[in-house]
């Protein structure tokens, strides 16, 4: 039985696994040196620690769009970035309004209620008009088709967004109830990193919840299961993918509001980076799956935030933060190369003939 | 003389058990057909002999050498090709670089030669399309070459593709039910043909099929898989009056001499 | 209640009219209509941001209406109303806009687009205006449909090459001028801005004209190889003399469309044959123009070498990472293999911006004083004389890249890319096979890059962006996956283009990611789709080659 799975491996393989084993030894040697050079208290480390964590919930939240629509369409939607940022980008011109006229400050839980209510809506719509333009005429065209239509989505969303809202980049308010610190258990948290990190947990029960005990959360289930049987079950498909766009961008939406708590500027390029992160997250977890959405989501948040420190740090590299992005992208390319299905993802078997 | 001896093959997936212990042994030149009720296993069987699968257990011995668990690309060079149940044509290609793609383990050329154009890659091109030209025609489709294989008809596309696994001169041919979806007088063409091929080429052939006539007409010998187990084996004569065959396809019950009839062999 | 059918499809058209409404009013939203408002395609009476936001509604209108079969008096009523519909968005944003600031929003929303959109009058006459002027577009649809489709072809051309002239005056005027006689004639249609009235009636009438012109019939493309060579001869002369053509402003442009065409020809074999969606493309492309930089720059380097000697390093330092990039891909395929290209894109372009590795490749500095190659005693330094360094440059790799297409090695980057669990089973060895593409399509871009490098004498890090691979990803689809012609196609529109259209520059990649979109829905092959060669029947029996064309519909 070994041999014949060792016939499988070949040079190449080889080679892959030998780069990987040097990136991983240069990862665990570098903690080790930063952690004996003792440079950074406890304290620091809590920090990273929670900035992680606040990090992570909002790359959670907007995994959720990519492994949603993946579970179902088998695609990756690129164009998701975007559906965050014109979520998060709108909101900040509804929550600078509510600034003007007052509320923002006499009446701060409507008010955040409304930006939320503004970025979901607006991100679900434009998620909505995505699937149904350009991906649901798509549907049987061969693989690389709907990827060519998601990378050209996602430039036309951006810079519509960009001629709409300009270029240049618009400060999200600052909520006064939200400033300053709090210590929970001796850990500083800073009222911002609390607020995203109860709202990601919230919002991901609560989709939990939809995806499992709902009727439309099964019906989506089924789809990613198996479309044609799901089909003669008599579950309207092209209701539940456009549903499922719309859940993934309300999401998304939300997720805008989250970060933009946590960085205050918007702007039309917003969207690239942290759509990548948040697609890397679905990935780490396990693609088509929630928890591992969620699970990804802070791990990555947490290798971001703590990884420059601990690792590259201590392997003499300066002005580490630089490659912080770095860091997730080679996450990113690791997971899709040697585990493509994720920490919480099922083996994928292939029926090739 | 066998030219491929199947051991005890195992194939599981998850919890599913695919194949179980199936022993098989092919004639040389024979005409061999492997029949069973669908998802017995059949395809699941090609594809552990042409590598796409690597078994959990057994061998497959052909021509004396084992090449169970081999990648696909080796399996060719060994002597074995095959065709598939849904058409695998390289639909954008021409029907005759379809063929083309098949000589790739005889041809040599690599990427210099396909810069420069040396007189010897010329000459091997030019001799590749000759040969092409002759399986074009040895399949009926002389003439049609140039066409697009997704715009050819469906009967076509089934010809081009065996023509494609005959480019690389193979020594045992596996046809995944070559006859699908074709009406009685093109399955009789198909029977012909298929006959004709073992004739004049020498190769050995297995085929999966479905259309009974087809199966008891060409074939000297028959494998009946039911459930990943082999249930029976022997000539159509033997398979038609098979009591455990008739009920794998007809159900319990059905064993009382409702054999499916044989068409006299053309 | 049971709808008439009539009311029914009324509906329908008043819907499309709507979306193409709203579709103008998103053109006037982003800018586009303002901008593009300085250009008139007829001087003072159409300029082109006016033709932007009323022919969403026109061509939803004809769109919509073609589907109609019904009689001659309920189409005219149909397109009159479909013009109130299609206007009510933009008045909408008129008449909010009156009363609301929306500008703190909508950067665009500004007066200068309300005068615009009023055609120059105050609020209730210029939404009046608004109103008759839509009503009147879609009224001509209407009319339109009433004539025979021949008619129609017709008159729909020579409005499309109206509004092309129009738009490429510049261009037009630029080159023409240098040449005597013809400059007259020419000038004669154009006016300072746009054309003039009368030349636009009498251009539209010379392309009416000929698009009557009794047609021969479409012959078999002449056979005789002789035939083939002049076309090629002359298209080879006029390459040769472009600059002298076009003057010294078109040479910079061609050089970028140049650098352009290498890369996309790279491009084209590992997504055009091989079907390996790589987006960190740009990648191979710093790393020629980088590997250049730190060859010969003496900012870096005791020694520095010319670039010729530069050169060998380059190209195989290329190959070398486009070998690296690809044995970790081996086994992905479409998205995934995308994304994770991305991602070693990215990768790429942080390590080479990062502090760490600045005292080797620059930081975001950059490179300085990159060597400029010397012919003899000759720098080529100028534009025109860099033209020919990518010309030739051009020629080579053209020549392997259709010397591959038809090769053993093309034919398995096919296979793979059509089926590649099949091809592997044809004895495909997928693993060189793919490295193959992988750093072929690295050599080229690479060589794009030291070219790029030596001709700016300097590499920044800023110009190796993501945006790059998209450029060239995007023109090897309009021109076509895998078409040698096509890269050339894609090219000069959607390099060229933003360059001769200056107001054009700033929407460049919202009109990319249309594109994307618009041409995967609609024309997936491209524009100059891949042609597979006559191979069975000789060449001298080549059949017409738009048969081809007409069977991948």
């Amino acid at each position: 039985m070994l041999r014949t799975r060792l016939r499988g491996v070949t040079f190449t393989d080889i080679v892959v696994w030998l780069i990987g084993l040097i990136i991983f030894v240069g990862m665990i040697w570098g903690s080790i040196a930063t952690i004996r050079l003792g440079k950074y208290s406890a304290s620091t480390w809590t920090d990273l620690i929670v900035t992680g964590l606040a990090l992570g919930g909002v790359y959670a939240l907007i995994a959720l769009g990519y492994t949603l629509v993946y579970g179902i369409l088998r695609m990756i939607n690129f164009a998701h970035s975007e559906v965050f940022m014109s979520g998060a980008f709108t909101a900040t011109f509804a929550a600078t309004g509510l600034m003007n006229i007052g509320w923002w400050d006499r009446m701060p839980i409507l008010s955040l209620l409304i930006v939320l209510a503004v970025a979901a809506l607006v991100s679900a719509t434009v998620a909505f008009l995505v699937e149904r333009i350009a991906y649901r005429p798509l549907r049987n065209a061969p693989r690389l088709v709907p990827l060519i239509t998601a990378i050209g989505a996602s430039f036309f969303l951006q810079y519509t967004f960009r001629g709409l809202y300009g270029s240049g980049l618009k400060g999200y308010p600052e909520m006064a109830i939200f400033k300053g610190e709090v210590v929970f258990f001796g850990i500083r948290f800073f009222k911002t990193q609390l607020v995203v990190i109860i709202g990601a947990i919230l919002m991901m029960l609560i989709l939990y919840s939809i995806v499992q005990y709902t009727k439309i959360g099964k019906a989506m289930r089924a789809v990613s299961e198996d479309k044609d049987t799901a089909a003669l079950m008599g579950i309207d498909v092209d209701r539940t993918i456009s549903t499922t766009f719309v859940l993934g961008g309300a999401s998304a939406g939300i997720a805008g509001i989250l970060y933009l708590i946590l960085f205050p500027v918007a702007h039309f390029f917003m969207g690239f980076i942290p759509g990548l992160k948040a697609f890397t997250s679905a990935v780490l977890g396990g693609i088509g799956n929630v928890p591992g959405a969620f699970l990804g989501g802070i791990i990555l948040g947490l290798l971001e935030s703590v990884g420059p420190s601990l690792f590259l740090d201590g392997l003499g590299i300066p002005a580490a933060y630089q490659l912080k992005d770095a860091i997730a992208f080679t996450v990113l390319v690791f997971i899709l190369i040697f585990r493509p299905s994720g920490i919480l993802g099922e083996r994928l078997t292939e029926t090739k003939a | 003389m066998a030219i491929l001896v199947i051991k005890d093959l195992t194939k599981r997936f998850g919890g599913l058990q695919a194949l179980s212990k199936i022993n098989l042994e092919i004639e040389k030149g024979s005409i061999h057909s492997i029949i069973g009720p669908n998802g017995a296993g059949k395809t699941t069987l090609f594809n552990c002999i042409t590598g796409f699968y690597v078994p959990d257990e057994g061998d497959i011995i052909f021509d004396g050498r084992n090449i169970a668990g081999l990648p696909t690309d080796q399996i060719v060079r060994c002597g074995i090709a095959r065709t598939y149940q849904n058409i695998r044509l390289f639909k954008n290609m021409t029907a005759i670089e379809n063929i083309l793609v098949g000589m790739h383990p005889h041809l040599r050329s690599g990427i210099i030669g396909g810069i420069l154009r040396d007189p010897r890659t010329r000459k091997e091109e030019q001799e590749a399309l000759q040969e092409a030209r002759r399986l074009l025609q040895l399949v009926n489709l002389q003439g049609r070459g140039d066409t697009l294989a997704k715009n050819l008809p469906y009967g076509e596309q089934r010809r081009l593709e065996i023509a494609r696994a005959l480019a690389s001169r193979p020594k045992l041919l596996l046809l995944d039910e070559p006859t699908a979806g074709m009406n009685p007088k093109e399955t009789l063409e198909m029977m012909n043909f298929i006959r004709n091929l073992r004739n004049t080429l020498g190769i050995t052939i297995v085929l999966i099929e479905h259309q009974m006539r087809m199966v008891m007409g060409i074939s000297e010998r028959i494998t009946v898989l039911d459930f990943g187990e082999k249930i029976a084996e022997g000539t159509p004569k033997e398979i038609q009056s098979n009591p455990r065959v008739i009920e794998a396809y007809l159900g319990r019950g059905a064993a009382s001499g409702l054999g499916v009839q044989a068409q006299p062999a053309a | 209640m049971v709808c008439p059918p009539f009311l029914l499809s009324l509906r329908k058209i008043w819907r499309s009219a709507l979306i193409g409404g709203g579709v103008a009013l998103l053109l006037a939203l982003v800018g586009m209509v303002e901008t593009f408002h300085s250009r008139s395609v007829i001087n003072n009476v159409v300029s082109v941001g006016q033709v932007l936001f009323l022919f969403p509604v026109w061509y939803a209108t004809y769109v919509s209406l073609r589907q109609m079969s019904e009689e001659r008096k309920k189409v005219m009523i149909a397109s009159f109303t479909a013009g109130i519909a299609g206007s009510l968005p933009l008045v909408l944003l008129l008449l909010i806009g009156a009363g609301i600031n929306l500008r703190a929003m909508f950067v665009n929303a500004s007066p200068a687009l309300y005068k615009i959109l009023t055609f120059g009058q105050n609020l209730w006459p210029g939404v009046l205006v608004l109103i008759v002027v839509n009503v009147l577009v879609t009224l001509t649809a209407g009319l339109l449909l009433q004539l025979s489709s021949r008619w129609q072809r017709a008159l729909i051309q020579g409005f499309l090459w109206l509004f092309i002239a129009g738009l490429m005056r510049d261009l037009i005027l630029t080159v023409t001028n240098r040449w005597g006689p013809l400059a007259g004639v020419v000038q004669f249609f154009f006016a300072a801005n746009g054309l003039t009235p009368l030349g636009a009636v009498l251009l539209l009438a010379i392309v009416i004209g000929l698009a009557f012109w009794p047609r021969r019939q479409a012959e078999s493309q002449p056979a005789n190889s002789r035939a083939r060579w002049i076309v090629l001869g002359s298209i080879a002369l006029i390459l040769l003399f472009l600059p002298q053509i076009l003057g010294p402003f078109f040479s910079e442009i061609l050089d970028n469309v140049m650098m352009y065409i290498l890369m996309g020809l790279g491009l084209n074999i590992v997504v055009g044959y091989a079907g390996l969606l790589d987006l960190g493309y740009v990648a191979f492309f710093a790393i020629g123009a980088y590997t250049m930089g730190i060859l010969t720059s003496p900012e870096l380097n005791a020694h520095p070498l010319t670039y010729w000697q530069a050169l060998p390093f380059a190209m195989v330092i290329a190959m070398i990472s486009g070998v690296i990039l690809g044995l970790p891909v081996l086994k992905l395929r479409g998205d995934y293999l995308a994304i994770v290209t991305l991602g070693f894109g990215e990768i790429v372009r942080l390590l080479v911006l990062s502090d760490w590795l600045r005292p080797w490749l620059g930081g975001t500095q950059g490179i300085q004083l990159i060597a400029q190659p010397k012919i003899g005693n000759l720098t080529l330094q100028s534009q025109v004389q860099l033209y020919y360094l990518f010309l030739a440059w051009v020629v080579v790799v053209v020549f392997i890249a259709w010397r591959l297409k038809d090769s053993r090695l093309g034919r398995s980057w096919m296979a793979l890319r059509e089926d590649e669990d099949v091809a592997r089973a044809m004895g495909i060895n997928h693993v060189t096979t793919k490295l193959l593409a992988f750093a072929t399509g690295a050599l080229f871009s690479g060589i794009s890059g030291t070219i790029f490098a030596a001709k700016l004498t300097s590499v920044y890090p800023h110009s190796m962006n993501f945006l790059v691979s998209i450029n060239v990803l995007a023109l090897l689809i309009l021109g076509g996956m895998g078409s040698i012609p096509g890269v050339f196609v894609g090219a000069l529109v959607l390099i060229g283009a933003p360059e001769l259209l200056r107001e054009f520059a700033e929407y460049r990649y919202l009109v990319y990611g249309a594109l994307l979109v618009a041409m995967m829905l609609y024309r997936p092959e491209g524009l100059w789709p891949e042609e597979r060669r006559k191979l069975e029947l000789h060449e001298e029996e080549f059949v017409e080659s738009t048969s081809v064309a007409a069977e991948t519909e």
